[in-house]
């Protein structure tokens, strides 16, 4: 995945609350096997109407998405963090994210920033007003042209993963010996689980 | 020196760490993997594309569920009947192909122990307590029902899984969700979950592993347990866990793939401790009298937004949150129902028995109850039972439940995913209302413009009878 320190431009100014993966993916898009092309089908309900703002030319091309509270609640499905990649949003600011969405962003690159729902409704505003936000991981701070300075927290790994682009799978096999001790050491307490379906 | 109190969470939490970072990261160890046809293609690829193998194959166990169609799979010839969708069969195809490559247990569409991967792995005795279970699918919460540690994981971490049996995790708060009392007549597990769901909200389950405790648990059965585990995910808890009992044991003892001999003995003495310590502290907590839970239906697009089926449609107004006013007015405006509306009066087209929460033996006995000597309305178009494996049909079909649903006028289909998702010809169609025994109201999940109310299987096959959502106490008392 692409490392990412800063996010810079227009936002899209969301906003709704609970909105689930079958909302930002329908199911009848998950049946690709590849991770590629999936933005086409992204929020397809939402785009549905005319007057929707994923496809309002203002913010054509937004790096940055605001959304409510709850955003990616539901199913696990990663193609929800596949479409947001392939619409070309590389941050999320929201009050609260599913555990599975939050997760499977970061995987892909996209920074799931968290902030409380009085700060979502000034950068709703200053994004509606067709202003540049930038959203600084370093240093863990979301600014707007008008002085706005607002902090966030995210998890140090998290933090790490995405500021290096780093692939999770590489970083567990390096505790490879790790693992086979612990293996070892299950299979002669716990047989029963070891064997799995070879019982 | 005593050991501090420890949760059922805790304790299989520190039965699985195999080694925790500096920045409180951990590596946990994963003892069971389920993948079906949807979420796994990438994985594979990506292992392939990295020269990587399975670590433990045999810890990992395939089954196809989401696309299948639930309609007959052999010809009267006995030949394969094709799948029609190309993408469909090309996914499926690739499940197929991808489980051997990997050395990986396949249970295909042929086979009689086939169905919903949720339903499958506790039948099979591949769930067991205790023990961490992933699937690429939300609903893997189910397997709490038998005192695993069970979650649904993104396709990245699916790969991850494969190639290290293990996860990257951050320990969970714990949440106790305590019900006191006893459930009333015709309220099943399912109106119990809705309500909880009600109850702490789509979210407020968020960051936590829900523990059910009180003894409306510890007197359900496992198939009740599963029902409750499963909708976890809908109070935005990745897990729920119920403590295993003797309950669990009876239901495992002989399985497949459950522990044999002595090694049986050894499974049940440590499944034995796996109870929360007297005196363990939750992070947060709450408790419900099971005298308040009604049966309870769905009114909008969340599965919070839940009511007795004695209520009346809510009107945006009576909402505190001027957020969940409007989301509460696009929902209504989405469902096409009016404020003050009993819930009652709410006709249906489809009604829809199945998927991973309520497609198992007792879910269609106690639909198969409230429908014998009867039939679907008028106005019912659409009626469909879809157990949940092939042994559920068997079963189901030893005690003649098929005969009493055609008999009513349902279809009685081959096991998979169906209705609950919108990824296989089984779609309810726009505009049109249905009873549904599925676990999710989105917008457009069972179908495009569909919408859905969830509802227990008595309450779906009370519907069915009415034409309308209904009180099944009315019919069965």
């Amino acid at each position: 995945m692409d490392p990412i320190s800063q996010v810079e431009g227009r936002a899209i100014p969301f906003g709704a609350k609970n909105v689930d993966t079958d909302i930002i993916i329908p199911a009848k898009w998950l049946k690709t096997i590849s991770r590629e092309g999936l933005g086409e089908g992204a929020f397809e309900s939402i785009r549905a109407s005319e007057d929707n703002v994923f496809d309002d030319p203002a913010y054509k091309g937004a790096p940055i998405l605001i959304a409510g509270d709850n955003f990616g609640c539901g199913s696990s499905r990663e193609h929800a963090a596949w479409a947001i990649l392939d619409l070309g949003i590389r941050a999320v600011i929201a009050p609260s994210y599913s555990d599975i969405f939050s997760g499977n962003a970061v995987k892909n690159g996209i920074l799931p920033v968290v902030l409380p729902q009085e700060v979502i409704d000034r950068l709703m505003e200053v994004a509606r007003d067709g202003h540049e936000i930038t959203v600084d991981l370093e240093n863990q701070t979301v600014t707007t042209p008008f002085q706005d300075r607002f902090t966030f927290e995210i998890d140090p790994f998290r933090k790490h993963c995405l500021l290096g682009g780093l692939d999770e799978v590489s970083l567990t096999l390096e505790s490879s010996d790790a693992i086979s001790t612990f293996e070892d050491r299950r299979s002669s307490a716990q047989a029963w689980v070891a064997a799995g379906t070879n019982i | 020196m005593a050991s501090k109190p420890r949760t059922l969470y805790d304790k299989i939490w520190d039965d699985h760490v195999v080694e925790t970072r500096d920045d409180g990261t951990a590596i946990i160890y994963i003892d069971r993997h389920l993948v079906h046809e949807v979420t796994s293609p990438q994985a594979f690829e990506a292992l392939r594309l990295a020269g990587r193998s399975v670590r433990r194959p045999e810890l990992t166990l395939a089954v196809p569920d989401h696309n299948l169609p639930t309609t007959a799979r052999r010809d009267a010839a006995g030949s394969k009947v094709p799948i029609e969708d190309p993408q469909s069969a090309a996914q499926l195809a690739a499940l197929e192909r991808n489980a051997p490559d990997f050395g990986i247990r396949y249970i295909g569409d042929a086979d009689a122990e086939q169905g919903i991967v949720h339903v499958v792995g506790p039948e099979q005795g591949f769930s067991l307590p205790g023990t961490t279970i992933v699937c690429g699918d939300s609903h893997t919460a189910s397997h709490g029902g038998l005192g695993a540690l069970a979650f649904g994981i993104g396709t990245s971490e699916v790969e991850h899984v494969l190639a290290t049996q293990t996860l990257l995790l951050q320990r969970s708060k714990s949440m106790e969700v305590r019900v006191d009392g006893e459930l009333g007549p015709g309220v099943t597990a399912k109106d119990l979950i809705l309500h909880i769901i009600g109850v702490i909200g789509a979210a407020g389950g968020t960051g936590h592993v829900i523990e059910y405790r009180g003894r409306v648990f510890e007197e359900m059965s496992v198939e009740q347990r599963l029902t409750v585990c499963n909708m976890s995910i809908e109070a935005g808890a990745r897990a729920g866990l119920i403590a295993p009992d003797e309950t669990v044991f009876r239901y495992l003892k002989g399985r497949p793939m459950s522990p044999k001999g002595a090694a049986w003995d050894h499974a049940v003495a440590y499944w034995n401790t796996l109870r929360t310590d007297e005196g363990a502290q939750f992070d947060k907590s709450v408790t419900i009298d099971a005298a308040d839970v009604a049966p309870t239906v769905t009114w909008g697009t969340s599965p919070e937004d839940v009511l007795p089926i004695t209520g009346t449609v809510p009107s945006p107004d009576s909402f505190a949150d001027p957020s969940k006013q409007a989301a509460a007015a696009k929902s209504l405006d989405y469902m096409g129902l009016t404020p003050g509306t009993p819930m009652t009066e709410i006709a249906i087209e489809n009604v829809f028995i199945g998927s991973c929460t309520n497609s198992r033996i007792e879910d269609l006995r106690d639909a198969a109850k409230v429908l014998k000597g009867r039939k679907k309305a008028d106005n019912v178009r659409w009626a469909i039972v879809v157990p949940g494996s092939g042994l559920v049909k068997r079963q189901a079909e030893e005690e003649g439940l098929d005969r009493i649903f055609t008999d009513a006028g349902f279809e009685w289909r081959e096991p998979g995913c169906s209705a609950c998702l919108g990824m296989n010809p089984d779609k309810v169609p726009a505009g049109e209302r249905c009873a549904s025994t599925s676990n999710r109201n989105f917008v457009g999940r069972q179908g495009p413009g569909a919408r859905t109310h969830l509802v227990s299987p008595a309450m779906a096959a009370a519907a069915a009878v009415a034409g309308k959502l209904t009180d099944v106490r009315e019919l069965t008392e």
